[in-house]
């Protein structure tokens, strides 16, 4: 089980008042598993998200992330987590704008202290697989949005993350992009790695295997 | 760290003007600074040169009762004060910061010298034939004293190019005669310093420093002292110390050694030390010129927070690119060593310029004034070194800033 999430709740502070973003949520991913979570903007699916990719805490219930229990974890212990188990994909690519495609995915294993030469060499492997083995020296600016995209999920997938987490990984992209990004994606997964997917495109959700809904904060 | 520095070198590349501008205040600061230091060392060193190389590392040795000098011819000779002994003049040789030593006898103001109506004020030695060699004089014209003048009470003088003027002007003394105390001396040779040393003279308070030591100086056999003087006068000694900076202790040394042989109340031998007559006059001159370093100090102070700023609006600039490096494990430790790296290599790169800007300033603020400069290595050194510590203190509210970031903010933000 690599997500195991047990009557998770998140509260927001406005001012005086509470607001709930999540409401009682329970949520298995098995290693493995493609799953889609849809919902409209403002029920809570960014926050899930956050909460899953470890880059906000729950208020209550428990969370499991590869057998590990994750609220409990300080600052750093949090970085190392999502270094080595959690490959991002943002519907605004978060390319570095001054570094060629080659440095932007090496940039995950500078964090895991990857020697520099072993970086390299990785990063080409993981653009080769992207398809842009021919762009490796490219600026982000000098790119298409489409392969933005496949810069940012080479470099999502070079450290060899067990989670895949994407955010409308297509929602900045024309159709034909989009298709190939979610291509690339099941040819992932159909390799092993597990990927969570939000999105708001019913399109994009038939993609995955699994599809949950998200409402007000309840996921269904 | 040295991948942080080269990301910190592109990044200040990438924003060259801004960088530079941001620079500008750490620049202007150890800038003025080097151009004070390096006019404080180049004055400083002047005063030495100009000091010691007058003198050639000679000391000499007086005789005092209490706190002044004494006069002879006022005071006369006190029990328990006689002329220096062989046996205490070999101690003195001996000693190792002495590279040779000699007696003689001294009126500075002779007031008994003329040629014919001409008078004559300088000053007047009784010295042995090494004297010369001690306090680094050649024979230019005539020949020099020898040990048979001593020896035959020979009536001779050796005159310095200033006495020979006054009473000789236009024409070769040698041969000729002047009068000392009513008696004649023949001119036997004319005598100059034979380091040739011009000290370097810029303005009337340097003259009267450095110059006022050549009012003329006549030399005669110490032999024949008692017949124009004092009979049995006590001496002073002239010693060449090995090198500049014993100076100051090989005229301590000799001056106990001196003072040991007297036992007459209050009275001791002193040296004249050119080196602490110098360490004197360079304390005058870089008090002054240390207030303005504390000037220029206020400038950094403004440098400084000029780069603090700059780091500000980088960190907000940024805090996309802060927020991406986060969520795929960047450790708030990495996040806060990239900005204080990045400020650090700024105000260093600053610093730097800084030094060389104020090396050219001074050159040309020396250039135009006659101000002597010198570049001083180690304040240089340390000038770039405390502009990285500014760029650290500075730049560490924007690097904690950066670093406690939340990225689910950071990479919401557009």
């Amino acid at each position: 089980m690599i997500i195991e999430m047990t009557d998770v709740n998140k509260d927001y502070i406005q001012g005086k008042m509470t607001v709930p973003a999540l409401k009682h949520v329970n949520l298995q991913v098995e290693e493995g598993d493609y799953l889609a979570i849809m919902g409209p903007s403002g029920s809570g699916k960014t926050t899930l998200m956050n909460i899953i990719g470890l880059l906000d805490v729950q208020t209550s219930g428990t969370y499991l992330l590869d057998g590990n229990r994750v609220d409990t974890l300080n600052d750093s212990a949090l970085a190392v987590l999502r270094n080595r188990l959690i490959g991002f994909v943002f519907q605004q690519f978060n390319l570095l704008p001054k570094l060629s495609a080659q440095d932007n995915v090496a940039l995950p294993l500078l964090y895991a202290n990857v020697p520099k030469k072993e970086r390299r060499e990785r990063a080409a492997a993981a653009l080769e697989k992207v398809g842009l083995a021919d762009r490796m020296n490219f600026r982000p600016n000098q790119l298409s949005g489409g392969q933005c995209q496949r810069v940012a999920i080479a470099r999502a997938m070079v450290g060899g993350p067990k989670l895949l987490l994407a955010d409308e990984p297509t929602g900045a992209l024309d159709s034909k992009s989009g298709e190939q990004v979610m291509e690339l994606f099941s040819q992932l997964n159909a390799e092993g790695t597990t990927i969570v997917l939000i999105t708001h495109d019913q399109k994009v959700s038939t993609y995955a295997r699994v599809t949950r809904h998200i409402f007000d904060g309840e996921l269904r | 760290m040295f991948e942080n520095i080269a990301l910190a070198f592109q990044g200040i590349w990438s924003h060259k003007l801004r960088s530079f501008l941001t620079m500008l205040g750490i620049i202007i600061g150890i800038g003025s600074i080097i151009a004070i230091v390096s006019t404080i060392k180049g004055t400083n060193e002047q005063i030495k040169e100009n000091l010691i190389g007058s003198g050639n590392n000679t000391v000499s040795i007086s005789i005092y009762r209490g706190d002044s000098p004494m006069s002879f011819d006022y005071e006369g000779v006190p029990d328990g004060l006689t002329q220096i002994t062989e046996e205490t003049m070999s101690k003195i040789q001996a000693l190792k910061e002495v590279a040779a030593a000699t007696k003689y006898v001294e009126r500075t103001y002779s007031g008994n010298v003329f040629r014919g109506d001409t008078a004559y004020n300088g000053a007047v030695r009784g010295i042995e034939p090494d004297y010369f060699s001690v306090a680094g004089y050649e024979v230019y014209l005539g020949r020099t004293l020898e040990d048979s003048d001593l020896a035959g009470y020979t009536k001779v003088a050796i005159l310095d190019a200033t006495a020979a003027a006054t009473l000789f002007p236009n024409e070769n003394p040698v041969g000729k005669t002047l009068e000392v105390a009513g008696e004649p001396f023949t001119v036997a040779g004319l005598v100059r310093k034979s380091s040739r040393f011009e000290p370097v003279i810029k303005t009337f308070k340097d003259y009267n420093t450095y110059m006022s030591r050549s009012a003329g100086e006549i030399f005669i056999p110490s032999a024949v002292w008692p017949v124009v003087y004092m009979y049995d006068e006590p001496e002073k000694v002239l010693l060449r110390a090995t090198d500049t900076d014993s100076m100051t202790d090989a005229g301590k040394k000799a001056a106990d050694i001196l003072s040991g042989t007297v036992t007459a109340q209050d009275i001791t031998y002193r040296s004249e030390d050119l080196l602490e007559q110098a360490k004197k006059l360079q304390d005058l001159s870089s008090s002054t010129n240390k207030q303005l370093i504390w000037i220029a100090s206020i400038s950094l102070l403004v440098g400084g927070i000029g780069v603090m700023n700059i780091m500000l609006v980088s960190v907000t600039e940024r805090t996309r690119e802060i927020g991406l490096k986060k969520a795929i494990g960047a450790k708030k430790a990495r996040i806060l060593r990239q900005f204080l790296t990045e400020a650090a290599v700024l105000t260093s790169i600053g610093g730097l310029i800084g030094v060389g800007a104020g090396i050219i300033m001074a050159r040309v603020v020396s250039g135009m004034s006659g101000a002597p400069m010198a570049i001083d290595v180690t304040a240089s050194a340390i000038a770039v070194a405390f502009s990285m510590v500014i760029g650290i203190v500075f730049g560490f509210i924007p690097a904690v800033k950066a670093s406690n970031l939340n990225p689910i903010e950071a990479l919401r933000r557009d």
